[in-house]
């Protein structure tokens, strides 16, 4: 980030090719609309780009930039305006992007495997759905802390709070998630 | 302990806390549930694949990067800028152009000739415009011719 504060443009090249794909990830399963989320992912690198004179690299490259696409997901996931252009989570497999993986499958495997991936396709859809239910903030530090793998400390920050807080923010979002794949909880806790 | 057991799951506590809560699960059957269900939560998560880009992603934003205005520092201000050298050029060549216009010499040789012979009468009566001792003369006897016939109508 330095070096693009310097002035070169190669250098915001790599940082879009390293965190493209965690950002939209993360702005995806925040507000379950994929046309959303890399509209949300633009308006992050855009800001980080207008913002590169004035970096300070006080904190974490990556706490500052989860911080800005936290605050732009939350004020999208309240704002309604992107309500109405939502995917359902019933709508069809093949529509889903995260699902593009049976695109490339052969069809004589598909029809092999095909028990197996109603139940895991049946399996994906408590799981999101299960995310998708938990309050806003708490959906964003269970992805910040699960598939972001930031610390404490860093996603206190994000989420403007304290770690303490975090933590029993945490705990709260987890123990709902625990709760809801009861079903799948019990049959992993089987394995 | 609720605080520390995702913290335990997880494997980010510090040594002695995770020595901590690992002391209190040997001990407490629910506690020891409760962290086997979130271990089990944290393998559910790992199902959910990870989505890519669309392949357009990285050219809008470079898109909307290069429509950014440029942003001018303060050094700029001293840039030259063609309308700036085109005013200062037009200044400068206005004021070349009425110095060296020639004075004005609309006045004779004969004119100049009356006015030096009347140099002298101007300037006497510059000097007599404010002489201030004439200033403290008295005032000038008004009407004698009037007072002159009353005094006859009298007589």
């Amino acid at each position: 980030m330095l070096d693009v504060k310097a002035g070169d443009e190669q250098s915001f090249t790599l940082l879009l090719q390293r965190y493209r794909t965690p950002l939209v990830n993360f702005l995806y399963r925040m507000v379950r609309n994929r046309e959303q989320a890399e509209d949300l992912a633009q308006e992050v690198f855009l800001r980080v780009y207008r913002a590169r004179e004035d970096y300070v690299p006080s904190a974490k490259f990556t706490t500052w930039l989860f911080r800005i696409a936290t605050n732009l997901a939350l004020n999208s996931v309240r704002d309604n305006r992107y309500q109405r252009m939502e995917i359902s989570l019933d709508a069809p497999v093949t529509a889903d992007a995260e699902d593009g993986d049976e695109k490339t499958m052969d069809v004589a495997e598909k029809h092999a495997n095909i028990e197996q991936h109603l139940i895991a396709e049946t399996r994906r859809k408590m799981i999101r759905h299960a995310i998708e239910k938990l309050p806003e903030k708490q959906r964003a530090a269970v992805l910040l802390h699960k598939y972001q793998e930031l610390d404490y400390g860093e996603i206190s920050k994000i989420l403007d709070c304290s770690e303490s807080a975090l933590k029993s923010l945490l705990f709260r979002a987890y123990e709902t998630l625990r709760v809801e794949l009861a079903p799948l909880v019990a049959q992993q806790a089987r394995q | 302990m609720e605080r520390k057991i995702i913290g335990y799951v997880d494997g980010r506590l510090k040594e002695g806390e995770r020595l901590e809560v690992g002391k209190h699960l040997s001990t407490c059957a629910a506690c020891q549930l409760r962290a086997n269900e979130f271990r089990a939560v944290n393998v559910l998560l790992d199902e959910l694949p990870m989505t890519e880009p669309s392949a357009a992603f990285d050219v809008r934003v470079q898109a909307r990067v290069a429509a950014e205005p440029t942003k001018q520092s303060w050094w700029a201000w001293f840039a030259p800028s063609p309308r700036v050298a085109f005013v200062a050029s037009m200044l400068v060549l206005a004021t070349v152009w009425l110095g060296s216009r020639p004075t004005d010499s609309s006045l004779s040789a004969t004119d100049i000739d009356k006015i030096n012979q009347n140099m002298q009468v101007l300037e006497d009566y510059d000097v007599i415009s404010d002489f201030a001792p004439l200033t403290e003369l008295p005032p000038p006897v008004q009407n004698d011719d009037a007072s002159d016939s009353n005094q006859n109508q009298q007589m």
